[in-house]
């Protein structure tokens, strides 16, 4: 039986896990337990199940075992493919997302979705202008229109390039044309990858990983940048909020509502419905004092960067939110629900509800969610959880007290605007303060949570690790979630836990050294970020010369993988811990960390101490400072007079 | 600990931003939301507002317009935990907090017209200058663009005591920049009032301007700046984010704050720090030292008083080098409009009272020492305060490279070189010129060899690469400075006769002078001997001797190449070189012409020609005139038609010397196209404009000429010119 202890580092999750022991409740960490030992063989990424004369495995020591399948594929192929596989997954998650908002977005745009409208006409004026869209004198509707149209066209083009790779710096883009991975559609390279893996067909290695790659950048630069930027556009750009995390937000005495999944699309219009006086009124007659919304994974993301509204929790906590019995409804979309919930549900009042057509849960009360039913889905949903509230009401729950504050709402955008206002947005500030050496580099924790290592002790750990040498952290996904719990994401945690350097630029700024940016389909913005510090001068003309570093140090989707891949091929140094997939394969496990750097900038790996991690990012963070000339020296102070002055260019 | 300035600068924009609406609701409830209003004599509208937000105030109504910008702009407070970011929120509070004090003085201009004192200086009743007008703009920024002047220092509050101040002006003045004067302390003392009690001479002419005594006028050194990024870059109003990267890279300006820093002044510390300019102070206030928006630390504080200017210039990233020269007075640009008044005067020589002349001849190399200087006759120590002394001062310069064209260049150098002393005047030149020596510099121990002094020093250093060796002698009998006034006049006679009769035909070379490129990055000129620089400071044989001196420096020669058009003065070599040095903007150029690819001009114009076309002629405006022109625009808002290096046909601008030359508006049919000027600018060229006008054989066109006496509308000045017979009217049309 595992510790609580070991279970996670949260007090609250410590809490309910003893109670749902207690209360012979299962839960991921139990199911977890009861898996072990698991195969070896997976683990290593050497069982192939591509066709029906496997399944084959590889003897990972290379002794008397086989070294190669029934069809012939070594350890190196098999690993590969499978790798391919887990990008080309993942890619389809975050990619399907994104067209799923572009489809609401276009049927809002021909006002065929009521509730939803265009909130940041500016970013959709720029999008326009990455599509080439006339702007003019036309009606905003009638760009939006065009815009949704041709964003949508992303994903189903054969031919030609993925418009979005354009905001990458010129550098970057040349290396993706020379290597021939920008991706020609969304949806064509994925199915290449499933193609290219399936029995008989790409065997080298080293060609399935660059595939992998030109799948990944169109999840990163394509599908998933696409659903940032049209989320903000009908929902709105973030901008700094306060807020709270953990599931001590939940109240016994309101209808708490919690919100779980993925898309956007949902809960902001639960969001728009619960605060209606319509509902408000229905809960009351119910016995309740209000709605409480809440979310988990990365719609709590969503609804926090967007309303300030509060975290519950981070994946591994969906099954604990339910052991509280305070949870009402809890309503599930897509990605990374646990089929075990409904297990978890039927021990309480609780409605589990599921609105996906794309993700049935057995078990759960459906509500399908469809943007011309929206609103009225909304309100469904809500008065389900209002009747729940009513059963519920007076008996124990087990809310836990840690509730903690957090200031969120990083969107790229925000962080320019925040470096100098409305009249001097730049990014100046902070290229500058890593030219000067106050901050050492950047980092990007993102990624999940995995009962594999204790719950959110990885991502706390190499967090600290890192604003303590100076490196400023942006994160995603659930890795911000364990972050916001821990504190880190308070403005005064600076002078708390990081570097003096550190430190005195949030003090300037106003600002926490770990900044919450959003879901994991946001890691767009964290790539947004980097080409902005590139274009704004004086840490070379790449992603890959700047002093940056990306981990996910308790990945567990493949989701994850796709991420890491897109960010390697984009230039970034990404660290994983917990398991790696391929470790069985060791040509591929050495290209991957080290031979793709010659090709992409960029390159893997894996350590599964999240402090060695962080130093070895650090490592590398002053590698690239040195070779652009600032590990050690400060920069001058240059005094300027007429004739210098004379030399300024134009302009 | 910037949250502490955050909060408080954004507190601070709250009253301010509160402040502008009270005075807004009364100006509105008194004199209705049509009423003009306007800082006085400019083509900028309230600056700020103008140049940030493109928006012209006009009257008191679009005075609301900006107070909502404001109210938006306004962030919340920060709070005390768990705050939001403010960096950016704070800034834009400072922004906010120049919009509304703007607003608030142009109220006050209106409420009360009489509080602050026009001009340049101020007067025995009225200390305050505020709001810069263009003229004052346009003369000064000159010395912006050439670089007599890097920057200014806002000085916020008062020193501890007179003695302080005064070391800090003097030490700021060394530096050449202008200090700009706002805001009193919280026992209600200003700096400008210390300045005065210590009897220095403010005002514009000795760089010290007491701009105005509420927190509020600060906002007239950010206009001043906004005002130099449009007029003098080119920029567009409302294309902020350029105004504000153009003063951070190239103003060098700083707030220097004495005393208790207030919420008000924090909100104004946070308008500079958007346009580059950081905040030096005196108290121990929290600091911001990352760098990014300033181009170093933003705020430093707790400085003590003898080391902050050097400690601004540092931070700002300004080089500055002072000028030693070994006279026992302080000595810079900043003394150069100090005046020595009749009560103050210990000698004087000169000015009509005395025989004085001054002037610069080669000698051979053997027949001079360098560095020697000599008086000959009664010195300081010889006479009595209030006597007057006749005075010759002959500078002898030889080396190598030393050519007769320069040594009027030199010599036109000692009016302003005598003048930076503290302490000395000097006026007019050749034999006009005029000095006087005042009771504060003998008591410090002047001599009349620092004169001397002054002038080797300081011609070696700027100069030093035309002429190897130089020695001053100074004469004070008056048998002496008869000989040498009878020399100077025959060397003066020489002079003019072969400067005058140098013609375009006569030179393979032309200069260029992008000296203003550090201001207006698009804009060249083309020097030719018969058209100077539009600034009217540089001649052909200046930008020649300044390329001898500096072969890489800001005058480069042009081969002139074929000629193209003799009328319309164009040439193959000359475009090319404009082509290049415009960045590709422009193509073509006409040295001649108004209408037919005119020059760019920079901002630092003398004068703005402009086709009359009812008149069939051209009108010409100098600076100094801030009327109504028959253009229909007054010489500010015509500024800011032709100036930042924009081509405008149909509009120039010039020298005032050009108006004199063969070669003005030759290919519009020259002087005779001349039918309006301001009555000021007539008498001031007369002489040479009439010997001009009888070589086109009408030698009294300058009184057929209308001026503002006459009319300030074509329809006015027709019926004047008919009478006349003005010869425009009868010419071919101009269109």
């Amino acid at each position: 039986m595992v510790e609580k202890k070991k279970a996670s580092v949260d007090t609250a999750s410590q809490a309910l896990f003893e109670e749902a022991v207690n209360q012979g409740i299962r839960t991921a960490f139990q199911r977890y337990e009861q898996q072990q030992p698991q195969c070896g063989y997976g683990t290593l990424g050497l069982c192939c199940r591509h066709c029906a004369m496997g399944p084959c495995n590889i003897d990972p020591f290379g002794k008397n075992g086989p070294d190669r399948g029934v069809c012939g594929a070594d350890a190196d192929t098999i690993a590969a493919r499978h790798f391919d596989r887990m990008i080309a997954a993942g890619a389809a998650a975050h990619s399907d997302h994104g067209r799923g908002v572009v489809e609401v977005f276009l049927a809002a745009a021909k006002g065929e979705a009521e509730g939803y409208e265009i909130k940041d006409e500016q970013k959709l004026l720029q999008l326009a202008l990455d599509f080439d869209v006339e702007i003019g004198e036309r009606d905003i509707k009638d760009i939006a229109i065009e815009v949704g149209e041709k964003a949508l066209a992303q994903w189903g083009q054969q031919e030609g390039e993925v418009v979005m790779l354009k905001r990458a710096p010129l550098k970057r883009q040349k290396i993706w044309r020379d290597l021939g991975i920008w991706p020609r559609g969304v949806d064509r390279e994925i199915v290449e990858i499933m193609h290219r893996t399936h029995i008989g067909v790409d065997e080298d290695p080293v060609n399935l990983i660059m595939q992998g790659a030109r799948a990944a950048l169109g999840d990163g630069w394509g599908g998933s940048m696409i659903a940032t930027e049209i989320q903000d556009i009908l929902f709105g750009t973030p901008v700094p909020v306060l807020a709270q995390a953990n599931l001590g937000v939940l109240k016994e005495k309101e209808v708490n509502v919690v919100i779980h999944g993925h898309e956007p699309v949902l809960s902001e219009m639960i969001v728009a419905v619960a605060g209606s006086k319509e509902m408000l009124d229905y809960a009351k007659s119910k016995g309740a004092e209000g709605i409480n919304l809440g979310g988990i994974c990365c719609t709590a993301n969503e609804i926090l960067m967007r309303h300030g509204l509060p975290i519950a929790g981070d994946f591994l906590q969906q099954e604990l939110a339910l052991v509280t019995g305070a949870v009402d409804a809890m309503v599930v979309d897509l990605q990374c629900i646990m089929p075990g919930l409904t297990e978890v549900a039927q021990c309480f009042d609780t409605e589990l509800i599921s609105t996906e057509k794309r993700a049935n849960i057995r078990g759960t009360t459906r509500i399908l969610f469809e943007e011309d039913n929206a609103m009225e889905s909304a309100k469904a949903i809500v008065k389900k959880a209002c009747d729940a509230f009513e059963k519920r009401k007076g008996k124990k729950v087990h809310i836990p007290n840690e509730k903690t504050d957090l200031v969120a709402g990083f969107s790229h955008e925000t962080i320019d605007y925040l470096l100098g206002g409305v009249f001097r947005s730049s990014y100046r500030p902070l290229n500058d303060n890593i030219i000067n050496g106050r901050i050492r580099g950047i980092a990007g924790v993102v990624g999940c949570c995995t009962p594999k290592v204790t719950h959110n002790d990885y991502h706390v750990a190499m967090v600290k690790h890192l604003i303590k040498n100076n490196v400023i952290v942006l994160q995603t996904g659930c890795s911000a979630v364990a972050c916001a719990k821990e504190g880190l994401m308070l403005p005064e945690s600076a002078a708390e836990f990081a570097g003096d350097g550190l430190a005195e630029v949030c003090e300037t700024v106003g600002i926490p050294p770990v900044l919450h940016m959003g879901s994991c389909v946001d890691n767009s913005r964290i790539l947004m970020a980097a080409a902005a510090v590139v274009k704004e001068g004086g840490l070379g003309d790449d992603i890959s010369d700047l002093p940056v570093a990306g981990a996910a140090p308790e990945w567990m989707s493949e989701k994850a993988i796709s991420i890491g891949h897109y960010f390697v091929a984009s230039g970034v140094y990404t660290v994983f811990s917990a398991t790696w997939p391929t470790m069985g394969a060791r040509k591929l496990t050495d290209f991957l960390f080290n031979g793709i750097e010659e090709k992409l900038g960029g390159k893997w790996d894996y350590v599964n101490d999240p402090i060695e991690a962080a130093d070895k990012m650090i490592a590398h963070i002053d590698e690239k400072r040195a070779a652009l000339g600032i590990l050690e020296k400060k920069k001058e102070r240059v005094l300027m007079d007429m004739a210098m002055r004379r030399e300024l260019d134009a302009g | 600990m910037s949250k502490i300035i955050a909060s408080a600068g954004i507190r601070g924009a709250h009253r301010i931003v509160e402040q502008a609406h009270k005075k807004f609701d009364e100006a509105l409830d008194k004199f209705g939301g049509n009423h003009e209003v306007a800082f006085p004599n400019t083509g900028y509208y309230l600056p700020v507002i103008y140049g940030i937000l493109g928006y012209p105030v006009k009257k008191i109504d679009d005075i609301g317009w900006v107070l909502n910008r404001c109210d938006a702009l306004l962030p919340p407070l920060v709070k005390e935990n768990h705050y939001l970011p403010y960096l950016g929120p704070a800034l834009d509070a400072g922004m906010a907090t120049f919009f509304a004090e703007e607003c608030i003085e142009a109220i006050r201009y209106i409420e009360d017209p009489d509080y602050y004192q026009p001009g340049e200086e101020p007067s025995e009743e009225r200390l305050w200058l505020g709001a810069a007008d263009d003229v004052i703009l346009r003369k000064r920024g000159v010395e912006f663009v050439d670089g007599t002047a890097p920057g200014f220092a806002a000085i916020l509050g008062a020193a501890p005591d007179i003695e302080t101040a005064k070391k800090i002006s003097i030490q700021l003045q060394e530096r050449n920049l202008y200090v700009f004067m706002s805001s009193h302390s919280t026992d209600g003392k200003t700096f400008s009032e210390q300045l005065k009690e210590a009897d220095v001479q403010i005002g514009w002419p000795t760089r010290l301007v007491p701009f105005g005594y509420d927190v509020s006028a600060t906002v007239f050194a950010a206009g001043f700046a906004t005002r130099a990024a449009l007029s003098f870059g080119g920029i567009e109003p409302g294309d902020f984010r350029k105004i504000l990267i153009y003063n951070k890279d190239r103003i060098f300006a700083f707030a220097l704050t004495f005393g208790q820093v207030t919420d008000e002044w924090y909100a104004n510390g946070l308008g500079a720090v958007n346009y580059g300019f950081p905040v030096i102070a005196d108290t121990p206030i929290p600091q911001i030292l990352p760098t990014g928006v300033c181009t170093y630390e933003h705020v430093v504080s707790d400085i003590p008083h003898e080391e902050m200017v050097e400690k601004a210039a540092e931070v700002r990233g300004l080089k500055v080098t002072i000028d030693k020269v070994p006279i026992p007075l302080t000595y810079g640009p900043a003394f150069e409009g100090e005046r020595v008044r009749k009560g103050d005067v210990f000698l004087e020589m000169g000015g009509g009272r005395t025989l004085a002349v001054e002037y610069v001849t080669s000698v051979e190399m053997d027949q001079l020492k360098d560095g020697n200087i000599e008086v000959v006759g009664p010195d300081i120590k010889d006479i009595k305060e209030g006597d007057k002394l006749p005075l010759a001062i002959r500078v002898e310069v030889a080396g190598r490279k030393m050519q007769a064209d320069f040594e009027p260049i030199l010599e036109r150098q000692i009016h302003h070189l005598v003048n930076y002393a503290q302490g000395l005047m000097h006026i007019g030149q050749r034999d006009i010129t005029w000095i006087r020596v005042s009771k504060s510099a003998v008591e410090k121990g002047f001599t009349l060899a620092d004169i001397g002094k002054i002038l080797h020093a300081k011609l070696h250093g700027d100069f030093g690469t035309i002429f190897d060796k130089l020695q001053v002698k100074l004469y004070t009998k008056e048998e002496d400075v008869q000989e040498h006034l009878k020399i100077a006049r025959g060397l003066y006679r020489q002079r003019d006769e072969r400067i005058e009769g140098m013609t375009d035909e006569d030179v393979d070379l032309f200069y260029s002078c992008t000296l203003c490129q550090s201001f207006a990055p698009n804009h060249v000129c083309v020097v030719t001997p018969e058209r100077t620089g539009l600034c009217g400071a540089y001649s052909w044989l200046d930008c020649r001797a300044s390329n001898e001196i500096n072969p890489t420096g800001p005058n480069q020669p042009i081969e002139k190449g074929e000629i193209i058009d003799p009328v319309l003065g164009q040439w193959t070599g000359v475009n090319e070189f404009v082509f290049k040095a415009s960045r590709g903007n422009i193509e073509k150029y006409s040295a001649y012409s108004i209408l037919n690819e005119p020059m760019t001009s920079c901002g630092c114009f003398e004068c703005i020609a402009a086709v009359a076309p009812m008149c069939n002629g051209v009108m010409t405006v100098d600076r100094d005139f801030n009327g109504m022109t028959p253009a229909g625009m007054k010489f500010t808002t015509l500024a800011g038609t032709v100036g930042g290096g924009l081509i405008t046909p149909g509009f120039v601008g010039h020298s005032k010397l050009y108006i004199s030359s063969k070669k003005f508006l030759k290919a519009e049919g020259g002087l005779k196209r001349l039918v309006w000027m301001p009555k000021h600018l007539k008498e001031e060229i007369r002489e040479r404009f009439e010997k001009r006008a009888a070589e086109e054989g009408i030698p009294d066109l300058l009184d057929r000429i209308a001026d503002e006496t006459v009319g300030t509308t074509e329809e006015e000045i027709y019926p004047f010119l008919e009478e006349k017979k003005h010869p425009a009217l009868t010419m071919d049309p101009i269109m």
